[in-house]
């Protein structure tokens, strides 16, 4: 049962030649063909991840071998690859391919992962169920009527279904947190500059960040390990050095303080995920963790910031996207306004273009002060609020979302429904800190439920640890949906 | 009705670093079309920009020389709209917080010296370029000159003529040229401007609605349509009509302005600082730096050329319009020990015109300062006559040797043995008594045909003031 092993068991198998990384390859290769209705990948690369495999092998041979070296891995389709097409989950680019590797795919490479392949998305990382992706929507692995959430659903499905040991992904306002939710995984948006955004298509480039979706703690400590530090094509990239994986992982809990949010523990969140998350915490009391209750009273503002701040921004990312030099160009256009019209009309799904209308709004003269400057004002109030709580506690806990995984469809005609998703979780960003879901029980239909760890600014190293220590003494990561044990 | 019209001007100096302002592709002008172009130029997917910190420095060179405000934080800003030679869709620049706020220009106008302010200097890319021609009703795209830095430094509206406009032009040219931070080729489009210009009442003091006058490339031009711009909005005005706000381009060829779009056609570029750029930080440091390696400016240059040396005024100012030149000037003046007035005419004339015509600039002359100043001293010490000098003159600029080996090679040293000019002039007299009983009866002027036929004779290698004096003292005797 190779799919079920850790990345550390992967690797001591791998070192001492008990399995090879072209058995292990070819192992994961069948199982995303088995279960291909997933629809988890947009692109799987059989022949280069042999390749790479071979390689790999090769080095594990030379006892060359870092953390990494052997072991399949899949890349969110918003890392550009030289490889592999670049969709971000879009007619627009679905046929675009990058002369370059993004700094991400580049030091994982590096490490020795194999990339087998790209996953699903939501078109551009817009959404929060997959449902937006031009390759259709991903089911969700514990219920496949069920969303896997976004926009990182393909990487969150592919990982809970075993069909990849890691994959990585990207969260802007929560899409690595709520489809690890969703999906029963541990989820780690790090801190905004910790992970080069140099070559990961933007989308609010101010809220951006990449990360991985993994099956625990500790493999997102040694994923994290490899994916992040100073980059300098990243100017908003920050330039000190990433924990080692035993860093990360030991932490003491005894004096650690959590804080409660009280507006995070209200009535509108679902009564079986305020359960598991209570009981989580009592676990982590007993390991010696002290519960605080601490406020963020702007919280209400955050989805209102963040709906104006984010489609600003993309609506100005998304410009270079004219069918000129790259990406769909309209057959259509007969003048230069046309092919800009017709090609984007064309290559733009709807969620895509209300938010790139919105941003196009919330910049133009006349409404700038009113909006875009507003919830600029309310980002730093929010980030205050922040400042404040880790004044009396050193790592904020609460759900990650108000509900478990929702049907397919449910969401899709009320975007509002749908962005009140994120409302736990984007605050996160607009603070740019570090934060972690993890898995903390299943709901009365059997359906993951996560909680959310928020760190201090570069703190990573609390929200991991506190993590790892949590599941040496549950077992809720290493719960596999049925039908993908 | 007597009109006055009101100019501010926008100039963009493209700064001559050797990469783009956030990529590292190089900016070498008229390379293959989009071979200088790499990702982050062309704008693809995932790229982002990181700061040249050389152009930064530049900037703040030029706020330094206009004694303007370098903002120890500045903002870079997009600017978003459409064109196919802007691949991003935005171009980054400055808007809110520039980096250099303030300063001046004092330029020499008919009516004597003024100042006019400097609103603002602010970084940013240039865009690409739309290609029309060769592609038969298509339009080529060229992204070599996308990111090319540039420095946009605006004036306030306080030029009041044509002519003041070209002067502040003039004077902003040689400084961005002094501190070496732009080419200063305005054909290449190095230095290019827009311009604002109104009309107004003489003696009213609110502005009349201004045009902008787009991508002049010439001092010339800049005259000629702001000319054309201030006669055509005063017969608008006095037709009874009123002048438009709109952005208009001047057309060369034709001699006027065509309008480009109107106001209601104005973008509306939806200005937001850039998250992908943090704030740009210069420190007191930097500053320092820049300030103590700070080269001598346009105006101390002028101001010390025409104290130190006895330059006409002319001169003195074309010298100090060009750093080299005035190097050059100050180099040779001291291998010569002197002899200002006379090396500034060599340096203004037949050294500029030699170089005007194989386009070469004083940087690669092949005639050195050492050598122009040698060549001097060879005409004080009556080694050679100034008509000689420039035979010598132009051996050196074919690089025949140095200037004592060219004279002694080719046996141009002046005849100073006495007997020998006396035995010429005794020629000449003999040969042209007509001329020689002209002068007698005081027709001074044919001495000076006397003169020329010794210095035929002599092969030009006598001293032609010492065969004047000579010519008139044999014959008052």
């Amino acid at each position: 049962m190779l799919h079920l092993l850790s990345l550390r068991a992967l690797r001591e198998r791998l070192q001492k030649r008990e399995v090879s990384s072209v058995e292990l390859t070819k192992h994961f290769i069948d199982r995303i063909t088995k279960f291909s209705d997933l629809n988890a990948f947009i692109s799987v690369d059989e022949e280069g991840a042999l390749a790479g495999a071979k390689e790999a092998d090769n080095r594990l041979n030379k006892n060359e071998s870092g953390n990494l070296t052997g072991i399949p891995i899949a890349h969110k389709d918003i890392f550009c690859t030289k490889r592999l097409r670049t969709t971000c989950g879009s007619k627009m680019l679905s046929g675009f391919t990058a002369p370059y590797d993004a700094t991400v795919v580049e030091r994982l490479a590096n490490a020795g992962c194999v990339t087998i392949g790209k996953t699903n998305m939501d078109e551009f990382a817009m959404g929060s169920s997959n449902e937006t992706s031009f390759f259709g929507n991903v089911k969700n692995p514990w219920h496949t009527s069920r969303v896997p959430g976004g926009s990182s659903g393909g990487s969150a499905a592919s990982v809970a279904a075993r069909l990849i040991p890691a994959a990585t992904g990207t969260d802007t306002g929560g899409s690595i947190r709520q489809p690890a939710a969703f999906c029963g995984l541990t989820g780690l948006k790090p801190s905004y500059g910790r992970v080069s955004r140099y070559g990961m298509i933007a989308f609010a480039s101010s809220l951006d960040q990449g990360g991985a979706l993994t099956r625990s703690a500790e493999d997102s400590a040694i994923m994290f390990n490899a994916m992040g530090g100073f980059d300098p094509k990243d100017s908003t990239s920050i330039e000190r050095p990433v924990p080692s994986v035993n860093e990360l992982l030991d932490l003491d809990l005894r004096g650690l303080r959590l804080g409660l949010p009280t507006e995070f523990f209200d009535d509108s969140v679902d009564a079986a995920v305020l359960g598991s998350v209570r009981e989580a915490l009592q676990i982590l009391e007993k390991r010696g963790a002290r519960l605080v209750d601490v406020s963020l009273p702007n919280s209400a503002a955050g989805i209102p910031c963040y709906y104006v701040i984010a489609p600003a921004e993309a609506s100005s990312n998304l410009s270079r996207f004219d069918g000129v030099r790259f990406g769909h160009r309209s057959e259509q256009a007969d003048s230069l306004l046309d092919l800009y019209e017709c090609s984007r009309a064309e290559g733009f799904g709807e969620e895509v273009k209300r938010r790139i209308l919105i941003g196009t709004y919330v910049l133009s003269a006349g409404y700038y002060d009113a909006y875009y400057l507003k919830a600029q004002k309310i980002r730093r109030v929010i980030s205050d609020d922040f400042k404040k709580a880790f004044e009396k506690c050193d790592v904020i806990v609460g759900p990650t979302t108000p509900s478990t995984a929702f049907k397919i469809g449910e969401k899709t005609q009320d975007p509002v429904s749908m962005y009140l998703n994120d409302i736990f979780t984007n605050t996160v960003n607009l603070a740019g800190l570090p934060s972690l879901s993890m898995p903390v029980g299943l709901d009365g239909l059997g359906l993951p439920i996560g909680m959310q760890l928020i760190g201090r600014f570069m703190d990573e190293t609390s929200l991991i640890g506190t993590a790892h220590q949590f599941q040496l003494d549950t077992d809720w990561h290493e719960r596999c949906p049925e039908d993908f044990s | 009705m007597a009109w006055e019209c009101v100019i501010g001007l926008e100039v963009h100096v493209q700064l001559k670093t050797k990469s783009k302002i956030f990529s590292g592709a190089s900016t070498t002008f008229g390379a293959d079309a989009n071979t200088q172009a790499c990702g982050v130029d062309i704008g693809l997917p995932g790229v982002l920009p990181v700061m040249n910190r050389e152009a930064v420095l530049m900037a703040a060179r030029l706020g330094i020389a206009i004694g303007g405000t370098i903002n120890e934080l500045s903002v870079f800003a997009r600017k978003n709209y459409f064109y196919p030679d802007l691949p991003k869709g935005y171009q980054i620049s400055q808007f809110e917080i520039p980096v250099v706020e303030g300063g001046q220009l004092e330029i020499q106008t008919a009516k004597g010296p003024r100042t006019i302010r400097i609103t603002r200097a602010h970084l940013e890319e240039d865009a690409g370029k739309s290609l029309h021609e060769d592609f038969h009703g298509l339009t080529g795209i060229d992204l070599n000159r996308a990111g090319t830095p540039l420095l946009e430094v605006v004036s306030e509206p306080d030029l009041r003529s044509p002519e003041e406009a070209v002067a502040y032009l003039k004077k902003l040219h040689t400084l961005v040229r002094t501190l070496k931070i732009c080419d200063g080729n305005m054909q290449e489009g190095s230095f290019r401007c827009d311009a604002n210009v109104s009309v107004r009442p003489k003696g009213e003091a609110q502005l009349g609605t201004r045009a902008e006058l787009k991508n002049i490339n010439s001092f010339r031009f800049v005259e000629r349509a702001i000319y054309f711009e201030i006669d055509r909005q005063i017969a608008v005005i006095e037709d009874g009509g009123s002048v438009v706000q709109e952005t208009r381009l001047y057309d060369p060829d034709k001699d006027l302005t065509r309008s480009m779009r109107g106001k209601e056609e104005a973008h509306d570029y939806r200005y937001f600082p850039d998250p992908d750029l943090p704030p740009l930080v210069i420190t007191k440091k930097e500053l320092d730096a820049i300030r103590s390696a700070m080269p001598e400016l346009p105006d101390a240059k002028l101001t010390r050329l025409a104290s130190s040396y006895e330059l006409s005024d002319g001169d003195a100012t074309l010298l100090a319009a060009d750093s080299d030149l005035a190097n050059f000037f100050e180099e040779a003046v001291r291998a010569a020990n002197g002899e200002s007035r006379l090396i500034a005419n060599w340096i203004l004339g037949d050294l500029s015109s030699a170089l005007n015509r194989e386009s070469l600039s004083i940087s690669e002359s092949p005639v050195s300062p050492e050598m122009l100043g040698q060549l001097i001293n060879r005409i004080k010490d009556n080694t050679i006559s100034g008509k000689i000098a420039k035979q010598v003159f132009g051996d050196l600029w074919q690089g025949k040797g140095q200037v004592d080996d060219i004279i002694q090679d080719q046996g141009l040293t002046q005849i100073t043995d006495s007997d020998a000019i006396s035995k010429a002039v005794d020629d000449v007299i003999t040969a042209f008594p007509s001329q020689v009983n002209q002068v007698r009866a005081g027709e001074e002027k044919v001495i000076g045909f006397l003169v020329g036929q010794v210095m035929k004779a002599t092969s030009g290698k006598a001293n032609p003031q010492a065969v004047n004096n000579l010519i008139k003292s044999k014959l008052s005797s």
